[in-house]
């Protein structure tokens, strides 16, 4: 039986911390980081990845662009 | 299984399109236009004519437009991209042409010259982003911004006896004949942007089919103007926003699909 | 010397019929008198049907002269033309033109102004078309005609410096030239373009960067040098473009300068300053901007010459320019008609004679 693993990669140093991924996203995979980039922005991460199923909605939703997306087919 | 083993370019299923380019977008952020913008990128990539494709940027937020896409694009005068598109269709009759432009340049300086395009049928796609207000210049009243809503310019809440009416345009274009898709979407929500790619998808092939023109809106929060967080202005778009532009299809291939009789 | 084919043409027709040989690519207008008719021509004879140039009446001035600049972005041969309170409204859209650095060619068939105006000509527009008219600092390589075969050559001849300049050309006109019927030798038809600029925004060529036309920049360092280049581009211009033309100025001791209808009528009032004796010239001005300065200086340097008077459809704009070449060298008088009335060549001989004396 297979299962679903995800995994995103956020540009942060593009991202404006409009926190919109964090909100779209159903599996609560994403955070705000503590830190800031180089505009002062709190930039999104993975907080929770184990949950991460790879469905682009974080992608999708993001205004600037900066999340990449990749999904995997795992054999339990 | 570690992340760093589902990150690999074999396991890439999204990633923003390549006909997007290096200059970040001048957007604020959770803005809708940025999501707009990047679906309009995927659209052409997948329909495979950016070297066929030209774009008209407006004056307001997104008059950098050309700065953020790798296809051609033209810098129109405040209001005049229908006029613009129309003049690059006329002598290039087999280009893309599209125009993307905000509540102001379509719906208040430009209302003529967007209603003979539209009259004239002129096989263009419009992109309209309405958010009620003029983000660029600092957040003013727009034709459609909402009666009570508050801008820099009716501090008090929009009083439609003094200042008119939420304009509620696109129903009004789908009336001419000329006209063959309008439709209104929203881009808060992975579902909806999904239908909105679908939305913009079918207003160039009808473009491509020369059915005349597609007007493709998009209702979208302006979080910077109405003072919220994008995630409240999204919300508060859904609440109010949606209740005087509702979303869904109004002209399909030609024909009338709202209820014109709906009160609006 | 090519056979050229002879017709009795109306000056707005035969703008129109020029334009269809010089392969246009579009016209985009609005009516709008006293020009309506090189609209009405084009699509009349069916210009779509002869070269597959495309005509279109825009809903208004300010929609037409967007057109043009769509078309223009894409490297094509588009034009326009219009009358006065017309060519106001697209003032914008010039401007915009002028700083994207596109190519088209302008007509103003200009009429009595200021505001609706009258609808007989006038030359008050010199202004709003060689100093400004739209915002910011740019120019309009403008040409006057003043006879219909003049209308009708500078078409070719407007697009192909539109294009060498990268600038928008104007061909100032006045509806006495526009409503007139000569007797003119039409150019042969050239074909439409097949092969457009680098620069023009027509889809991005496989394997190249794309384009982007635009005249905004909000860097004042960039947007200085922009404005810097269209400088250079202005002084290139005034270098190689003037045009001018001088009648019986050899042996003058009074010099009209007019330009337009205006110059026309000056020629028969010379005739008749010349039959009572009067040594009298005319130097005609054909490129508005780049103006002549140095050809009138050089006249008002030459000791023979006593004085210039300007001639004008105006209450006297074109003079300002004539002062500033001649510098205070000579007396620089003036005679005008306002609103659209046009003078009769006895009246200019009058005017003449009266302001400097002449008995």
């Amino acid at each position: 039986m297979a299962k679903i693993r995800g995994a995103v990669t956020v540009d942060a140093e593009r991202c404006k911390g409009c926190e919109l991924c964090v909100h779209t996203c159903d599996k609560q995979v994403l955070g705000m980081s503590e830190a800031v980039n180089s505009k002062g922005y709190h930039y999104a991460y993975m907080a929770n990845p184990e949950a991460c199923i790879g469905c682009t909605n974080c992608g999708i939703i993001c205004p600037d662009g900066v999340i990449s997306v990749y999904r995997v087919k795992v054999e339990e | 299984m570690e992340v760093n083993d589902i990150i690999k370019p074999e396991n890439l299923v999204y990633q923003k399109s390549r006909l997007m380019a290096e200059k970040q977008f001048n957007f604020c952020p959770g803005c809708g236009h940025g999501v707009v913008v990047r679906t309009i990128a995927e659209v052409i990539e997948e329909m495979g004519i950016e070297h066929d494709v030209i774009g008209i940027s407006p004056v307001g937020c997104s008059v950098f437009l050309y700065d953020f896409y790798k296809f051609d694009v033209v810098e129109a005068a405040h209001g005049r991209a229908c006029a613009v598109a129309t003049g690059i269709k006329r002598v290039q009759p087999d280009k893309f042409v599209f125009t993307y432009q905000g509540d102001g340049d379509l719906a208040a300086i430009g209302t003529g010259e967007t209603m003979h395009a539209c009259n004239r049928g002129e096989n263009i796609v419009i992109v309209f982003i309405n958010n009620g207000i003029y983000g660029m210049t600092g957040g003013q009243m727009a034709p459609t911004t909402l009666e009570g809503m508050k801008t820099t310019t009716c501090p008090r809440g929009r009083d439609v006896k003094t200042m008119g009416y939420p304009l509620n345009i696109t129903p009004l274009l789908a009336q001419l004949d000329g006209v063959c898709y309008v439709t209104r979407h929203s881009v808060h929500t992975p579902a909806n942007v999904r239908k909105l790619k679908k939305a913009l998808r079918q207003a160039f092939e009808n473009q491509r089919d020369k059915k005349g023109t597609s007007i493709v809106e998009v209702v979208s929060n302006c979080n910077s103007g109405w003072g919220l967080t994008p995630k409240a202005a999204n919300d508060w778009m859904v609440e109010n926003m949606f209740k005087k532009y509702p979303l869904g299809d109004i002209k399909v291939d030609g024909k009338l699909v709202m209820d014109m009789n709906a009160p609006r | 010397m090519e056979e050229r084919e002879m017709r009795l043409m109306k000056g707005n027709e035969a703008i129109a019929e020029a334009a269809i040989r010089a392969g246009a690519d579009a016209f985009y207008g609005y009516p709008i008198t006293p020009q309506t008719e090189v609209m009405e021509y084009l699509m009349e004879t069916d210009a779509t049907a002869r070269t597959g140039m495309a005509v279109l009446q825009a809903e208004s001035e300010v929609s037409a002269i967007n057109m043009v600049y769509g078309g223009a972005s894409t490297g094509h041969r588009v034009m326009t033309s219009s009358s006065s309170p017309g060519i106001s409204l697209m003032a914008e859209g010039i401007s915009y033109l002028a700083g994207a650095e596109l190519p088209c060619l302008l007509i103003n068939v200009s009429r009595g102004g200021p505001g609706l105006g009258t609808i007989q000509p006038s030359q008050a527009d010199y202004f709003q078309t060689v100093k400004g008219g739209g915002h910011g600092d740019y120019k309009l390589l403008t040409l006057a005609p003043s006879s219909v075969q003049e209308l009708a050559d500078f078409i070719a001849l407007g697009f192909d410096l539109a294009f060498k300049y990268r600038n928008p050309t104007m061909i100032l006109a006045d509806g006495a030239l526009g409503q007139m019927m000569e007797k003119i030798y039409l150019p042969a038809q050239r074909p439409r373009m097949t092969e457009y600029p680098d620069w023009a925004t027509n889809g991005t060529p496989v394997g190249k960067e794309r384009r982007f036309v635009t005249s905004l920049n909000l860097l004042p360092q960039e947007h200085e040098l922009v404005n810097i280049r269209l400088q250079k581009k202005y002084r290139e211009m005034e270098q190689n473009e003037i045009r001018y033309e001088m009648i019986q100025c050899d042996d003058a001791e009074y010099v009209i300068v007019a330009f337009g209808i205006i110059a026309r009528i000056a020629q028969k009032s010379i005739e008749l300053a010349r039959a009572k004796g009067h040594k009298i010239g005319l130097f005609r001005p054909i490129s508005l901007y780049p103006f002549p300065y140095d050809q009138i200086r050089e006249l008002a340097d030459n000791p023979r010459i006593k004085g210039l008077m300007s001639v004008e459809l105006s209450a006297g704009q074109m003079i300002e320019d004539i002062r500033l070449a001649v510098e205070g060298r000579k007396p620089v008088g003036f005679f005008g008609r306002l609103g659209g009335m046009v003078p009769t060549p006895e009246e200019i001989e009058t005017a003449l004679y009266n302001y400097f004396n002449i008995k």
